[in-house]
């Protein structure tokens, strides 16, 4: 096989062994459109980073993590319906990035490379950055696993019994635009969240502990990746969507079984 | 109770508000250790609020509240939503934030009726058995201030009773002070040292009994809640408009 495929499948796998951990919290926290929303402000990211002239990894986390903050900030506020918001931040993040990106003279820009991912053109580099970012977001997720785990289940009582709610929060929106900023030139803005949310609801109904649950989702993401690029490369179909085409398949499968 | 050393508690002249709507004013509030202090008064009285103002989720607009130095707190929440994608047991739950095994507070669980629910996931639980797992949570902690916002929700009347003798013996037990919010003085008599009647400020205070018989007690609540309990005639020291609120001097009868 060539090797641009092998190096596929270990950007893929990189990408599905952090977005499934940090998933399963976006779905125990009802934060799916969140995710969402942060993906979609990514695009913007790249516009800034072009402008400006600064990595665009940087970029993209820099607006990622804002656009988290901000929505953090709002969602405290209260009053305002989340899910709204949401609707109206993530396409309009999404449009002004796409506005954006078309400003930046003298540089040809593949969108649909940023938008629906090109896992088949990652370099050497890509995938140093991917494992190298992903191996750090994990290590930090597993540092913060008990005390995340405990303001998901309940989050003014876990203040009480003295867990720092909004450094853990904050940490964890962290990790999740380091994620978006790793995934975006491998699944695209678009598809990003769904290598979050499948597998962790793929992962459900075979769990019984939330650890099983990630591990499990993770073990998921990677036979997503695998099955979308061979299937891609089989029938010549575009490489990001068809990894979600599996994924999808493979969350219908999990349905069929029996539950735990 | 011992008057004898601080209290655990100590809140003063405590102001409250919501987009320039006040939910509480000048309220004072002592716990010691061993009492139990339950604060009572209709729906937006301010009761959740000022246990969230105690526990430091709320900041109060004015006055001051002080926790004794180094207080180890159990909470109990007055609701628990546990999404269904989160797959979590009784016993991982219980263990979330402390090393306490559940195994080695074997007394406790079956004190509280829950011992054999260890490997139930937490969202198959009635809203009975949440309550008590709820609280069992907090009890696990060994705190020397235990805070329970209205616990006796969802579970059945003879539940509810014997919910509130358990709150009475482990406290007893555990000699911790015990803020709760209900909404049902009747029930909570005979578990309660202080009762604190609130709507936004403090109505009354003071024994149970007494305050079952106050006026500004039997304003709020009608006299039916009181018709269960012994006749006792009381000074009314201040009255109330429609919505609860003290009518100003000049035209009630001052306030206390």
């Amino acid at each position: 096989m060539d090797s641009f495929i092998w190096q596929a499948l270990a950007a893929g796998i990189g990408v599905a062994l952090i977005a499934a951990p940090l998933g399963v919290f976006l779905v125990w926290r009802r934060m799916a459109y969140f995710g969402d929303t942060l993906a979609h402000s990514a695009l913007l990211g790249l516009a800034l980073g072009l402008l400006l002239d600064i990595d665009f990894n940087l970029a993209v986390m820099a607006v990622a993590m804002s656009v988290a903050l901000v929505l953090l900030l709002l969602q405290r506020g209260g009053r305002l319906a989340l899910d709204t918001l949401l609707g109206i931040l993530a396409h309009a993040a999404l449009s002004l990035g796409l506005v954006a990106v078309a400003f930046v003279e003298g540089v040809r820009v593949d969108l649909m490379g940023y938008l629906f991912g090109d896992i088949l053109a990652v370099t050497l580099g890509d995938i140093a950055w991917v494992w190298g970012a992903g191996a750090l977001a994990l290590m930090l997720l597993a540092l913060l696993w008990r005390p995340l785990l405990a303001l998901t289940v309940h989050e003014e009582l876990a203040r009480v019994e003295g867990i720092r709610v909004d450094l853990i929060q904050a940490v964890f929106l962290l990790l999740v635009a380091l994620v978006i900023a790793v995934s975006m030139k491998i699944v695209g803005v678009l598809l990003i969240t769904s290598l979050m949310i499948i597998p962790a609801a793929t992962a459900r109904r075979l769990s019984r502990t939330p650890e099983q649950m990630a591990l499990l989702a993770a073990l998921t993401g990677i036979s997503s990746v695998a099955l979308g690029l061979a299937g891609s490369l089989q029938w010549d179909t575009p490489t990001g969507p068809s990894i979600v085409v599996a994924s999808a398949l493979l969350f219908t499968s999990s349905r069929v079984l029996p539950s735990r | 109770m011992n008057q004898n050393t601080p209290p655990l508690i100590t809140a003063e002249g405590v102001r409250v508000t919501f987009d320039g709507r006040e939910i509480l004013a000048g309220i004072d509030l002592r716990v010691h250790a061993g009492e139990i202090v339950t604060l009572i008064g209709p729906n937006g009285a301010g009761k959740s609020s000022l246990v969230r103002a105690v526990l430091g989720l709320l900041r109060p607009d004015a006055g001051t509240i002080r926790l004794r130095q180094g207080l180890r707190i159990g909470y109990m929440p007055q609701r628990l939503m546990i999404d269904v994608n989160l797959p979590l047991s009784v016993r991982r739950f219980l263990t979330l934030t402390s090393k306490i095994r559940p195994e080695q507070s074997q007394e406790v669980l079956r004190e509280l009726g829950i011992a054999q629910l260890l490997d139930q996931p937490m969202q198959s639980l009635s809203g009975g058995e949440t309550q008590r797992v709820l609280l069992a949570k907090a009890l696990l902690r060994r705190p020397e201030l235990l805070v329970l916002d209205e616990p006796v929700q969802g579970v059945d009347v003879a539940g509810q009773g014997e919910l509130y003798r358990l709150i009475g013996r482990f406290r007893d037990r555990l000699g911790c002070g015990v803020l709760m919010v209900s909404h049902d003085l009747h029930l909570v008599m005979a578990a309660t040292d202080t009762v604190l009647c609130l709507n936004r400020h403090l109505c009354c205070s003071g024994h149970p009994e007494t305050i079952s018989h106050h006026p500004a007690y039997l304003a709020l609540f009608g006299a039916t809640a009181a018709a269960q309990l012994a006749v006792y005639t009381h000074q009314h020291d201040h009255r109330h408009d429609m919505h609860g609120n003290v009518i100003p001097p000049a035209e009630g009868n001052g306030h206390g």
